[in-house]
């Protein structure tokens, strides 16, 4: 049996049935067993005290990279799934650029007995959209569900052909489940650094144009429309995508968009003197590109806030700019960057936030969790949005450190994570590393 | 930065003040001398082991800092990327540090990566000095076109100098720009789009893709090196058309309204980018720029050695 727990006094928001308010929540044999004022738990009931914090369903970030099976000395599906219970997630969604890719039932298991012996955040693994991710032909979709994947991509790569996006549309129609595309037209991208601007230009890096993402995004749009496929466009950096996507919603599409915490919250400028925790791909845009996502966020455009969680060794990242690798951390340092950009600039209110970071994210994978409704999963996050941090990476519980943010002064952050009516994670008593 | 020291490395001219870049052709001016002597040598770095590392071959370039350190008395290593630890994939980091253990006073980097000048010189204790970094500068090229530019007008304020070829892939052309600019002359580049980055008239030059538009506009043409693979990787049709249609040539020049004075930071492609009775007539003055260039590296190894910028040549007649 689950001890009981008993969150009392807190800002109880739940953005799935748009409620907020001061409340009591109580959680027993893993399930939200009820909501509601002066709640009296069962003798011997564990006790968090909420007031003044706030209480709602645990975050969900639809993209991470955990690096297992194959990269380990980066990141495992152990401290990842660590590293996203200290950020207030309570599930991931793991992509399948590991090696090998998970392509296949065996794969995917391997992930999923991973995460339940980690017992931390739950991981919902990605399969790939093509054998090994090579954009010939197409994985099986059934097999990987039966496994337990709850979405297919080739992230990392774009699927450049498109008879073989229009069949996993298509195909993926079965299962209802969508397909996550990673918009790069790659003749446009090849050998790319960073973001074709003036920044590139001063510092002398090959650019990748805007237009290589929107080529692909239009793309993308105009083949839901063909096949009624659910397409999911992952870490929508510029203004010129937004627009799209805005256009793709207003015809009906089922098309649905994430964007990262860096892309709301830097601009090229970040690469400055060839900083290579400011690589990734799609690269830091213009600060045009960063008003855009914000907007979209705000109007719904854009659904959901994604990390793209990429973990790097220190040394792979300590060299030169067009040999370092792309990505940075994003699970420990989320929910920060969206209460300072976002929230506390007046953009976004709070429980607005958390459904794009918890609710929406559970509707379009359609994944358990994003509400507290009596029944459902006691998959929770105590969130301080008020208290003032300053980012250490060396305090991190991913395996890597590589993050832009290093130094920043962050408000809010998480204190309490329970996953299946668990507390995995509690800021007052910090678990130790993992490994 | 005191405007009459450089700091500790020459990476670029983009982070220079116009001050100190005086001071560093000024000071070229007074090394000038040294070459044109029976024995071309002054102590002025007796004693400093100076690393040159060239991970990008370089013919021009690496002799010239090699006779700039050899008449000013270093002591002088040449590495090169083939035949070291850096072809068994050794990091550029690794490889300087290992240097610096041996106890070197100066590097000057020559690699295919931007930012790789600067990357070494945030990560070691020696000077660094870039002798071209990627598609960022060269800084040095920068300044001995500035200098030969200096010597031909007698002021580089209000010059109007055109860079003229492929600016996306060039270093030469944006320490030029960045040197010129800050020096008061007036900067156009002239190429083919293609070869243009959409964003460069953000740092303050005109954009041309006519070159006769740049003719009739300039005082002087720096012409840059237009290089075989930008053919094969889709930016232009073919160095033919490039010649046909951007190449400087008697004819063109013929029909400016004055004598324009004609750079190329070498290698030359005779025939493409510039024909060859332009790059040997009269108004070139590519072979000075060359002479230049030893003059300007001198100065710039001296003064990040902390020389003093009223360096006077000993028993010379000034």
């Amino acid at each position: 049996m689950i001890r009981p727990i008993l969150i009392r006094g807190g800002r109880v928001i739940d953005p799935s049935r748009r409620t907020d308010g001061v409340a009591d929540v109580y959680l027993a044999d893993g399930k939200v067993a009820a909501v509601g004022r002066n709640i009296v738990g069962e003798d011997g009931c564990q006790v968090i005290e909420a007031a003044g914090k706030v209480v709602t369903p645990g975050l969900i970030d639809l993209h991470v990279h955990l690096r297992e099976p194959g990269f380990e000395e980066l990141e495992t599906v152990s401290t990842g799934a660590m590293a996203a219970a200290a950020g207030g997630f309570t599930a991931v969604c793991a992509m399948p650029n590991t090696d090998p890719p998970l392509d296949n039932q065996g794969a995917i298991g391997f992930v999923i007995s991973q995460a339940q012996k980690a017992g931390k955040a739950r991981v919902y693994p990605i399969g790939t959209i093509s054998l090994g991710q090579k954009g010939e032909q197409l994985s099986e979709f059934g097999e990987l569900l039966s496994a337990g994947a709850v979405a297919v991509s080739d992230d990392g790569k774009p699927i450049m052909n498109s008879h073989l996006m229009r069949t996993a549309l298509e195909y993926a129609k079965t299962f209802g489940i969508p397909v996550a595309d990673h918009c790069e037209e790659i003749t446009l991208a090849q050998g790319g650094a960073m973001h074709e601007g003036i920044v590139a230009t001063r510092l002398g890096l090959k650019g990748i144009p805007a237009a290589a993402e929107e080529i692909h995004v239009a793309r993308d749009c105009i083949l839901s429309e063909l096949t009624g496929g659910h397409i999911h466009l992952c870490h929508m950096s510029t203004r010129g995508s937004v627009e799209l996507i805005r256009r793709a919603k207003a015809k009906g599409l089922h098309v649905t968009a994430e964007v990262t915490p860096h892309h709301f919250t830097l601009t090229h400028d970040a690469c400055d003197g060839y900083n290579t925790n400011a690589k990734m791909n799609p690269p830091l845009r213009e600060p045009e590109d960063v008003e855009a996502v914000r907007e979209a966020l705000k109007d719904g455009t854009v659904d959901v806030i994604a990390t793209d969680h990429a973990p790097h060794h220190y040394d792979a990242k300590e060299r030169e700019f067009d040999d370092a690798p792309n990505g940075i951390l994003g699970l420990e340092t989320a929910f920060g960057l969206a209460v300072t950009q976002l929230v506390r600039p007046g953009l976004i209110a709070l429980p607005d936030l958390l459904y794009r970071m918890s609710t929406r994210a559970a509707q379009i994978f359609k994944l358990p969790g994003g509400t507290l409704a009596v029944g459902s999963h006691a998959d929770i996050a105590v969130l301080d949005p008020d208290v003032e941090w300053t980012v250490d990476p060396g305090q991190f519980y991913s395996k890597s450190r590589n993050t832009p943010f290093g130094g920043r002064r962050l408000f809010g952050r998480a204190e309490v994570t329970i996953v299946r009516g668990r507390v995995v994670y509690d800021r007052a008593a910090p678990p130790g590393r993992l490994s | 930065m005191s405007p009459a020291t450089l700091g500790k490395d020459l990476v670029g001219l983009e982070t220079l003040s116009a001050a100190q870049i005086l001071l560093l052709l000024d000071t070229a001016e007074r090394f000038k001398e040294v070459s044109e002597r029976p024995i071309k040598k002054v102590p002025a770095l007796r004693g400093k082991t100076i690393v040159n590392l060239f991970f990008e071959a370089s013919t021009r370039t690496r002799i010239s800092f090699e006779f700039a350190e050899k008449r000013l008395s270093a002591d002088t290593v040449n590495v090169a990327s083939s035949g070291s630890s850096v072809s068994k994939g050794e990091t550029l980091v690794d490889t300087a540090r290992n240097l610096e253990a041996m106890r070197i006073d100066m590097v000057v980097i020559r690699h295919h990566a931007s930012g790789s000048a600067e990357f070494l010189g945030n990560r070691i204790r020696s000077n660094v000095i870039n002798a071209g970094d990627g598609k960022h500068e060269h800084p040095t090229q920068g300044l001995l076109d500035l200098l030969t530019l200096r010597d031909r007008f007698g002021k580089l304020e209000g010059l109007k100098v055109a860079i003229c070829g492929d600016v996306t892939h060039s270093r030469v052309a944006r320490s030029n720009i960045w040197g010129l600019k800050k020096l008061g002359a007036e900067v156009a580049v002239c190429g083919p789009p293609s070869l243009v980055p959409r964003e460069i008239g953000q740092l303050g030059v005109e954009v041309m893709t006519r070159i006769e538009d740049a003719i009739a506009w300039a005082d002087a043409l720096n012409v840059l090196r237009l290089q075989l693979e930008r053919m094969t990787a889709g930016f232009i049709p073919s160095l033919r058309e490039y010649n046909r249609v951007f190449g400087v040539t008697r004819e063109r020049l013929a029909r400016a309204p004055k004598d324009l004075v004609i750079m190329h930071p070498g290698p030359m492609n005779r025939g493409v980018e510039i024909d060859s009775d332009v790059a040997d007539g009269e108004h070139s003055v590519i072979l000075p720029q060359v002479t230049n260039g030893v003059a300007v590296r001198m100065a710039a190894l001296y003064l990040l050695a902390g020389g003093s910028p009223d360096w006077q040549h000993q028993g010379g007649s000034e």
